[in-house]
């Protein structure tokens, strides 16, 4: 952990916004398993650092797209509880008035250009959101999250191309959580996947992904050199994903050992790590912190009482958005 | 009023709507200097710059992915497709990406993009740059389709695309970029699902889209010769479709042929037959016959490539057909 103790107030929202992940994602794990929620959900915990540590690096007027795996993307760049809990259960109320689902939750007023369902699907829209940003003289950023699973399709190289002939302001932000859906990422990606984008141009960092405080302090970095025109920039992020590939993947020994994910669980959680440091800092007490996690976990759970009570759509509002005016 | 052709009125569209329209560029493969191997974007760049008239590398699912991105966030592109078959490499971006992003939002974010690319065979380029892939996107809910038959409705289509807040594709007819037609010189638009009726008549409606409704106009000339009377409409647009004047035209003539250039199963001519049959079937008194290329990849030699698409020829033939109450079989 860095040493680093410029503002307390930053390094409490940044356990905050962890904590809410982690509660959101415990909360929709239980409503698959009680059956309470159409379809199925692919769960964040345990990579909540990488969103926190990218997203508090960042303004409501710069744009993220995410993907399958996006609940903790859509909390950290500032989504509230209630609306994506409505959006789970496909409710009115809902971000995308249930349209889309856990899998495309879009938040436009905090600049989260939505999840997408096909792994690196998005690295077109946020290179193009950089691309737009270059054009109009304006000075966001544009992060663009996926997996080390997405490395492997052809988009990404087409895009970091230009990105890099045109120095787009975007951050390629690669979530290596060791797994490529059932697959170790280790027999599906040759060579080095930093040295990839290295291949272009393109200056990679590789970070601890599990620790929030270096993710935020590199992606500041980058960020405001990304701002000055000096993007585009690449980090893979090295964390863990403690659910299956998504909710109903429970039995997978077959491509990952119990002890390997409790190791991780055990040694290497962010939030516990970041807790540690705020008592160990003297910048909150245990109690204190118990109390934040008390606050989260009420909060959580008056939205899903929240969403499970709210009313479908109509049904008339099935062919309603295929088309903008 | 001048005559320009097709080239022409696209390159006035989009330099009209640029002047107008700051938030409006172009992206694709030599669309700068080239000016696009059709030279239709020739001129552009001098007036707007490399910002706004941007060539790529050859990469179609990256500079597609990127417009649509730019869309998302406030601007307006116009993506460049150099020939309608490379319409396969972006399928993902186009289908999955653009078309989807306004519903799947909860109607919170729009893609106002527009998608120029081209359609026909007969241009000795053989299966990989002869296709007419309309029918594969007008299947797509979120996206607008239109086929644009002359330099008039070019330039008016164009102009409405770029202002329309949803992902428009536009086929144009690479044979017809030489083609000139009267082109008003004052500023106006064609709104989408709006059908032109070309022709009035009164025994049989001809239905055709894009490079098809020449070879229908044609082909309703020579049955004028016979003593018979073809109506021939244009639809302009196949998504938005304008319905009503087609049938309108079908209760009036109790006849119709439907021309299309895309493959003839499971296309454009399927899903407008199916329409007419559905909602005007007692005033029909023949099937609605179908006519759009062979079911074949479009072959390299001149001898095959002309016998896979719909001529005027065969038009009338299959007109006197039905017009003489025979009953028609498909082929």
């Amino acid at each position: 952990m860095p040493k680093a103790k410029t503002n307390t107030e930053d390094y409490l929202r940044m356990y905050r916004q962890m904590v809410r992940i982690r509660a959101f994602e415990d909360n929709a794990n239980q409503l698959y398993l009680s059956a309470k929620m159409p379809g199925l959900t692919h769960m964040y915990s345990g990579e909540e650092a990488v969103a926190v540590g990218i997203c508090e690096a960042l303004t409501d007027d710069d744009r993220i797209t995410s993907t399958h795996r996006g609940h903790g993307h859509c909390v950290a760049k500032g989504a509230e509880f209630k609306e994506m809990f409505c959006e789970l259960l496909g409710k009115a109320e809902g971000y995308c008035r249930g349209k889309g689902g856990s899998m495309h939750i879009a938040d436009q007023s905090h600049g989260n250009l939505g999840a997408n369902a096909i792994v690196g699907g998005s690295m077109g829209i946020a290179t193009g959101s950089a691309l737009r940003a270059k054009l109009q003289g304006s000075d966001d950023v544009t992060v663009c999250f996926f997996g080390d699973g997405a490395t492997a399709q052809g988009l990404m190289y087409e895009v970091m191309n230009m990105a890099a002939l045109w120095n787009l302001p975007v951050i390629y932000a690669c979530e290596n959580n060791g797994y490529s859906e059932y697959t170790k990422t280790e027999e599906i990606a040759a060579g080095s996947i930093t040295a990839r984008a290295e291949a272009f141009g393109i200056e990679a960092h590789q970070v601890d992904g599990q620790d929030v405080l270096a993710v935020n302090d590199l992606t500041q970095k980058l960020v405001a050199r990304a701002r000055k025109g000096e993007g585009p920039f690449f980090m893979e992020l090295m964390t863990y994903r403690y659910h299956g590939h998504h909710v109903g993947d429970i039995n997978r020994e077959y491509y990952r050992s119990k002890d390997e994910e409790k190791d991780w669980k055990e040694n290497r959680d962010p939030i516990i790590r970041l807790r540690s440091f705020l008592v160990s800092e003297g910048i909150a007490t245990e109690d204190e912190i118990e109390a934040m996690n008390a606050e989260i976990e009420k909060d959580a759970a008056e939205a899903v009482a929240y969403a499970e009570a709210a009313a479908y759509p109509p049904v008339n509002e099935v062919d309603m958005h295929v088309y903008a005016d | 009023m001048r005559n320009i052709t097709l080239s022409q009125a696209v390159n006035e569209a989009l330099a009209e709507e640029m002047r107008r329209d700051p938030k409006v560029f172009i992206i694709g493969e030599d669309v700068a200097e080239a000016g696009t191997p059709f030279k239709v974007l020739s001129g552009l760049v001098e007036e707007f710059g490399t910002d706004r008239v941007i060539d790529t590398p050859i990469a179609e699912p990256g500079f597609m992915g990127m417009a649509v991105g730019a869309a998302m966030t406030g601007a307006r592109p116009v993506v460049d497709l150099m020939f309608g078959d490379f319409i396969f490499l972006i399928m993902d971006q186009l289908c999955n990406q653009a078309a989807k992003t306004h519903y799947m939002s909860g109607g919170k974010l729009t893609v106002p993009l527009v998608l120029r690319t081209n359609l026909g065979a007969t241009r000795r380029s053989a299966a990989q740059h002869s296709q007419s892939l309309q029918a594969l996107v007008a299947h797509i809910p979120g996206l607008k389709v239109a086929m644009p038959s002359s330099a008039y409705e070019a330039k008016g289509l164009m102009k409405t695309a770029i202002r329309d807040n949803n992902p428009v594709v536009i086929f144009e007819d690479k044979l017809m970029y030489q083609d000139k037609a009267p082109v008003p010189e004052e500023e106006y638009l064609i709104p989408f699902g709006e059908a032109n009726v070309k022709r009035e008549g009164s025994d049989i409606t001809l239905i055709a889209t894009s490079s098809m409704v020449q070879v229908a106009e044609k082909a309703a000339e020579t049955l004028a010769t016979e003593g018979i009377s073809a109506e021939v409409i244009d639809p302009r647009t196949i998504v938005p479709l304008d319905e009503k004047t087609l049938l309108d035209s079908v209760r009036k003539t109790s006849r119709a042929i439907v021309i299309d250039e895309g493959h003839q199963s499971y296309g454009v001519t399927a899903e407008i037959a199916s329409r007419l049959n559905e909602k005007a079937f007692y005033h029909l008194d023949a099937p609605v016959l179908r006519m759009g290329a062979m079911d074949v990849p479009v072959p390299f030699s001149p001898a095959l490539e002309d016998i896979t698409v719909p001529t005027p020829e065969r038009v009338v033939e299959n007109a006197r057909k039905l017009c003489a109450g025979e009953l028609i079989h498909a082929a």
